[in-house]
């Protein structure tokens, strides 16, 4: 059938495309750092299965004896990068805008006491902290991708003294993910099936427990890579390869 | 014991926001007045004591007592809800607080003025038929017949009464006062599903396919946690967001 506007000026599809836009990079960085946090976690289970894993990562053939090549964990670091970029640039359009839209929001939020209404608040203030502190983390590992390792990567937590940047962006990032794709996937209605009121009280306890698990495992993890580091300093060990970490070529 | 042999009730307190904007020089206060609770006493109920026994110049709306017609609208306890449906014993702290519904014109106390703003949204979504047909009824052919599971989805959204409280409870609206709202959208789905009507979604687009309208939605869900009739908010806004995207 003939549209009854054809013959006007049509709306541009511009906004569709980055409300899609948004929610395909959350979606994408949102998974990205459940698994990051996975592989990171696998010093959990001892230094060389860390290790195993990074060789894994940078295209190892042989992960058990030889790194493979940094750069391709570099170029991995700058797609996400690019990514996060993209993510932020369009949802920060929903920040508001202005002192009045700042303070209505505050205010509606305290008249609600309302979860979802107060969890976006969060995600917003989450999204402005990772802008900083997960620009500076991204940039130092895509310039240092040849010194990831159980023994480099536990320097820069400890002997670098980074660790504050890593356990805010830690507690960041879980909550900010978990709120995002819950909200993500009511907002496009993706499991709705025939009781959508239904998967979103299933998909709130999945959301709940989702960011329990991921921020305990982020803390042990946390907690390994600081006592790994605070002993390589103990031991005057600080900037030594652990084995044959960051690489064949070194 | 009361004369008339009914246990005596608690007392509730009752804290409304005071305000005419008529009135020169009248600024908000919140006035504390104390009632005593019958059984079966609803929000409504209570106001109506109030302004027999204490305060006859308190200004709220109703009509039917009966949760249909969308006049009671308010804030209660920081949650838009009808008065006329809200009982009481909801709070067994006893303390409840009123104000007018926000992003509506005040018109004093706890009466807004929703009507502007609902025939607004009316006129943006153009909520009526539109056909070829319907420009020119023949009004002696009847009806066509309609599917039965049709008539009823199309139901489903009409039972909207227009009271305001998705729109009061909206973080996006209260923020950005140009967006529709989940009464528009709504009322956008209504006329989708009515075969009746002939507007594609390239024309459904125009109307909701920006910021101000269904991509605007930062799914706070204040609109389906709301609703005092229930409508299908957030399954709806979902729906019509993957059709516009693909319009
Ligand atoms: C640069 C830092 C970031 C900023 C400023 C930011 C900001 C935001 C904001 C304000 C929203 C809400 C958008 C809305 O209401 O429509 C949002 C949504 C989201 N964010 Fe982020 N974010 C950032 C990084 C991340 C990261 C690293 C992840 C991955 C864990 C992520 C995952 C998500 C997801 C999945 C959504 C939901 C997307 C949607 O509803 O369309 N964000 N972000
Ligand atoms: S008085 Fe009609 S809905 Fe409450």
């Amino acid at each position: 059938m003939k549209s009854l506007l054809d013959d006007q000026v049509r709306k541009s599809r511009v906004p569709a495309r980055l409300d899609w836009w948004q929610s395909a990079t959350g979606l994408l960085l949102g998974l990205f750092m459940w698994t990051h946090l996975l592989l990171v976690s696998s010093i959990l289970i001892s230094k060389d299965a860390m290790l195993y894993v990074t060789r894994l990562l940078e295209g190892s053939t042989n992960p058990s004896e030889e790194g493979g090549h940094p750069i391709l964990v570099s170029g991995a670091a700058i797609a996400i990068f690019v990514l996060f970029v993209v993510h932020a640039g369009l949802a920060m359009r929903k920040f508001p805008a202005n002192w009045k839209q700042w303070r209505t929001m505050r205010s509606h939020m305290k008249m609600m006491k309302h979860g979802e209404t107060s969890q976006w608040w969060v995600q917003a203030v989450t999204g402005f902290i990772m802008f900083f502190l997960g620009s500076a983390h991204l940039i130092i590992i895509a310039s240092n991708a040849d010194k990831i390792g159980p023994g480099l990567s536990s320097d820069r937590f400890w002997s670098w003294g980074l660790w504050p940047l890593y356990l805010i962006l830690l507690l960041a990032v879980e909550v900010h993910g978990a709120i995002g794709l819950y909200r993500l996937v009511i907002k496009w209605g993706i499991f709705d099936g025939k009781d959508p009121r239904a998967t979103r009280r299933r998909l709130k306890k999945i959301k709940t427990g989702l960011t329990i698990f991921f921020i305990t495992l982020g803390l042990l993890s946390f907690a390994a890579y600081v006592k790994i580091g605070m002993e390589r300093a103990e031991n005057g060990q600080v900037g030594q390869r652990y084995g044959s970490e960051g690489g064949e070529d070194h | 014991m009361t004369t008339n042999g009914q246990p005596k009730g608690r007392t509730l307190v009752f804290n409304i926001l005071r305000f005419n904007p008529q009135e020169k020089g009248d600024k908000p206060r919140m006035v504390r007045y104390e009632v005593e609770e019958a059984p079966g006493m609803t929000i409504f109920i209570a106001l109506n004591h109030i302004r027999e026994q204490m305060e006859p110049s308190l200004q709220f709306d109703f009509v039917c007592r009966a949760g249909i017609c969308g006049s009671c609208g308010m804030v209660i306890n920081g949650r838009p809800d009808l008065a006329c449906r809200t009982l009481t014993t909801k709070f067994p702290e006893g303390e409840i607080t009123l104000m007018p519904l926000p992003a509506f014109e005040l018109i004093g106390d706890l009466s807004v003025n929703t009507g502007e703003f609902m025939r607004s949204v009316a006129e943006r979504v153009e909520s009526w038929i539109h056909s070829e047909e319907a420009k020119a009824p023949d009004l002696d052919v009847l009806e066509e017949r309609m599917d039965p599971d049709t008539a009823d989805a199309i139901y489903e959204l009409d039972r909207c009464i227009e009271c305001g409280c998705c729109i009061s409870a909206c973080g996006t609206l209260r923020m950005r006062e140009k967006f529709l709202g989940a009464r528009g959208f709504m009322s956008v789905a209504r006329f989708m599903a009515d075969p009746r009507d002939d507007r594609t979604d390239a024309d459904w687009y125009e109307v909701i396919g920006d910021d101000d309208g269904v991509f605007g939605c930062m799914t706070l869900l204040g609109c389906e946690d709301t609703c005092p009739k229930d409508l299908p908010h957030q399954a709806k806004i979902a729906y019509l967001r993957r059709r516009m995207v693909k319009a």
